[in-house]
C-alpha cells in the first residue's frame, strides 16, 4: 500500500503554516508565512486577515514543494486549538473548504501535542519528558497511561511572551528572542528579578513587570537587563524541568518550541540531562516553531488511529489543553 | 562513623550523620545547581533553607511535632536536625489493624488541622512525609510549605492527603478519610467545613476528573 498523504494547516497565532507529511514519516513540505505586525504584538484580527489572504498561495507552494497535486492528498488536518480564536477559525475554514472540495476526511489535532509528536519524529526520542516553550505556551509534559500529562506549566504568560514584550519595550529588533540572546551574551551584572516557581508551576508576569521597571529606571544597560531576564527565566524553567524529570524518571528530555532555539536554555537542558541521567534532544528550529508539518504528521497519527473530525463538529477550541486529548497511537 | 546519603531528591539530599556531636542527626542539604547563575542559585538555596526551618519551628509552636533543629547553615543551605526514629506512616498503615489506623488518621487529621489553624500550609501533605514514632506522629519535609490562611491552599493540602489515600491506601480509604476529617474538624472547628467544600470543588476542577 502506498503511504498516505496528509496536508496540515497551522494557524494558532502569527504563523500560517502548511505542511505535507506522508505516513512513512517523511515531511514533504513545510511552508510558513509569518504575520509581522507594523506596531506592537500580535493583533488576532490582523493576523487572521493575513492568514486568510495568504492561505491559498501557501497551500499552492506547499503542493509544489512536495511535488504532488491536490488529488494526492488523502486527508486534511488542522490545528483545532489552543490558540487565538480568529486565527484558529481562519485555518479551520481553509481546512474545511479543502477537505470538502477534495472529498477527503478532516482531522482536527491539538497544536501542543503536534509539537511533541513532530519532535519525536525529528529527533528519534521515544518517550521523552518535553519542555515546550514558545510565545504562547510553557509546558512540561510527559506521556503516562494514555495521555500527555502536564507536570508543570506557566500560571500566567508564556516565557516567549515575556521575552517578546520586553524586547518591544526596550526597542530591540524583531523577533525579540534572538535579539535578547545577542545582548545577553554581553551582559555582566545580574539584576535581582523575581523568581517565581510555585510547586511545579511558574509565573512570568511578575518577571516581565520587574524587568520592565528596571529598564524604565534607566539605571541598567540593555545587555545587563537581557542577561538577567534570561538567567532568571531559564533558571525557573530548569528547576521545574529537573523536578519533573526526577519525578517521572523519563530517559529522555526533549526541548521544543521557538524559545528552544536559545543557546543558554539548551545549555540548561544539557546540564539537567547529565544530572538526571537522561538524553537531551533538541528539535530543529523549522519544526520547533509553529509549523504546518507538525499538524500534518499528527494528523497522520490521529487518522490512522481512527480519529475523524466531521465538519459539523469541527469547532475550534482556543483553550484546548493537551492533557484532555486521548492518545491512541501510543 | 561516616556520613551516609539516604535520599537524593531533585532539590535536596538527605544525609545521615550517626554521630553529630554525640547525636544521630539528619542533614538536609540543598545542592548547587550549575545550570543557574551562582547568585540566583545562592539566593534560592539560602532562602528556602531559612524558610523551611522557619516553618518547622512554627509547626512546633502550633503543637505539631516536627524534628528539632540542631543547626542552621544558610550559606551551606543545610539544616541539621533531629533524626526521627520510627516508621513512615505510609509503611506503618499496612501493619496496623483498622481500629489502630483509624485512631492514627484521627491524630493526623488533628495535627493537619492545627497546622492550618496556625496559618501553615504543608504543601506536600502525604503519608510519606509523616513518621509514626510511638504514639506521636512527626511531620517532616516542609520544603514546599508556606504561610497562608487561604481556604484554597488549605483545600489543596487536604486533597493531597485524599489523593494519597486513594492511590496508596485505597482498600481502607473510606474509613481512614472519615477519621482524618473528624480529627481535622476537631482541630479546625467550623472552619473545617469550608475547607472540605473547597477541596471538593478543587477536585472537580481537576484535569482528569469526569465532569459529571
Amino acid at each position: 500500500m502506498d503511504p498516505q498523504i496528509c496536508l496540515g494547516i497551522e494557524s494558532t497565532a502569527d504563523n500560517l503554516g502548511v505542511g505535507i507529511a506522508s505516513s512513512d514519516g517523511k515531511i514533504l513540505a513545510n511552508e510558513v508565512k509569518v504575520h509581522v505586525p507594523d506596531l506592537g504584538g500580535i493583533h488576532p484580527r490582523e493576523a487572521a486577515r493575513h492568514h486568510s489572504e495568504n492561505i491559498g498561495a501557501v497551500i499552492t507552494t506547499a503542493l509544489i514543494k512536495a511535488q504532488i497535486t491536490a488529488k494526492d492528498i488523502d486527508f486534511v488536518s488542522f490545528a483545532q486549538g489552543p490558540g487565538l480564536g480568529p486565527c484558529l477559525r481562519t485555518g479551520a475554514t481553509g481546512a474545511r473548504a479543502l477537505a470538502s472540495y477534495l472529498k477527503v476526511p478532516l482531522v482536527g489535532v491539538n497544536h501542543c501535542i503536534s509539537h511533541i509528536e513532530v519532535g519525536r519524529l525529528a529527533t528519534g526520542a521515544q518517550d521523552p519528558l518535553t519542555l515546550y516553550v514558545s510565545g504562547g505556551n510553557t509546558i512540561v509534559s510527559g506521556f503516562e497511561s494514555g495521555r500527555y500529562r502536564v507536570f508543570g506549566e506557566t500560571l500566567d504568560i508564556a516565557i516567549g511572551n515575556c521575552l517578546d514584550t520586553f524586547a518591544r519595550l526596550a526597542g530591540l529588533e524583531y523577533p525579540g528572542g534572538p535579539a535578547i540572546e545577542k545582548f545577553a551574551a554581553e551582559g555582566k551584572n545580574l539584576i535581582s528579578l523575581p523568581y517565581a516557581v510555585k510547586g511545579m508551576d511558574m509565573s512570568f508576569s511578575g518577571l516581565l513587570t520587574a524587568v520592565s521597571n528596571e529598564f524604565r529606571s534607566g539605571e541598567h544597560s540593555i545587555p545587563d537587563l537581557c542577561y538577567s531576564l534570561q538567567e532568571t527565566g531559564y533558571a525557573m524553567l530548569g528547576e521545574v524541568t529537573e523536578r519533573a524529570l526526577a519525578h517521572t524518571r523519563k530517559p529522555e528530555l526533549l526541548l521544543t518550541g521557538g524559545v528552544g532555539a536559545n543557546k543558554t536554555l539548551r545549555g540548561v537542558i544539557k546540564e539537567i540531562s547529565v544530572e538526571q541521567g537522561a538524553q537531551p534532544f533538541y528539535v530543529p528550529i523549522s519544526l520547533a516553531t509553529d509549523n504546518g508539518a507538525m499538524i500534518a504528521w499528527t494528523g497522520i497519527l490521529a487518522y490512522q488511529n481512527g480519529v475523524r473530525t466531521p465538519i459539523e463538529t469541527s469547532y475550534v477550541d482556543p483553550k484546548w489543553r493537551l492533557d484532555e486529548v486521548e492518545i491512541p497511537w501510543r | 562513623m561516616a556520613l551516609k546519603t539516604i535520599a537524593k531528591g531533585a532539590e535536596a539530599d538527605l544525609i545521615l550523620d550517626p554521630d553529630w556531636n554525640g547525636r544521630k542527626a539528619l542533614l538536609k542539604r540543598r545542592g548547587v545547581k550549575k545550570y543557574r547563575h551562582p547568585q540566583i542559585d545562592r539566593d534560592i538555596r539560602r532562602y528556602r533553607t531559612l524558610h523551611e526551618a522557619d516553618l518547622l519551628h512554627r509547626a512546633k509552636e502550633a503543637g505539631v511535632p516536627t524534628p528539632l533543629i540542631y543547626q542552621l547553615d544558610p550559606e551551606g543551605a543545610t539544616i541539621v536536625m533531629e533524626y526521627i526514629e520510627g516508621t513512615k506512616v505510609k509503611d506503618a498503615v499496612p501493619e496496623l489493624s483498622l481500629e489502630e489506623n483509624r485512631s492514627l488518621f484521627h491524630l493526623i487529621g488533628e495535627e493537619s488541622g492545627r497546622l492550618h489553624k496556625a496559618s501553615l500550609i504543608h504543601g506536600d501533605l502525604t503519608t510519606s512525609n509523616m513518621i509514626k514514632d510511638g504514639d506521636r506522629v512527626v511531620f517532616i519535609d516542609f520544603g514546599l510549605g508556606e504561610v497562608s490562611k487561604e481556604v484554597e491552599k488549605r483545600g489543596v493540602d487536604f486533597n493531597l492527603m485524599v489523593r494519597m489515600l486513594a492511590s496508596t491506601h485505597y482498600t481502607i480509604m473510606e474509613p481512614l478519610l472519615e477519621s482524618f476529617r473528624e480529627g481535622y474538624r476537631k482541630a479546625m472547628g467550623a472552619e473545617a467545613d469550608g475547607v472540605f467544600q473547597r477541596a471538593d470543588e478543587i477536585r472537580r476542577r481537576g484535569r482528569y476528573i469526569d465532569k459529571d
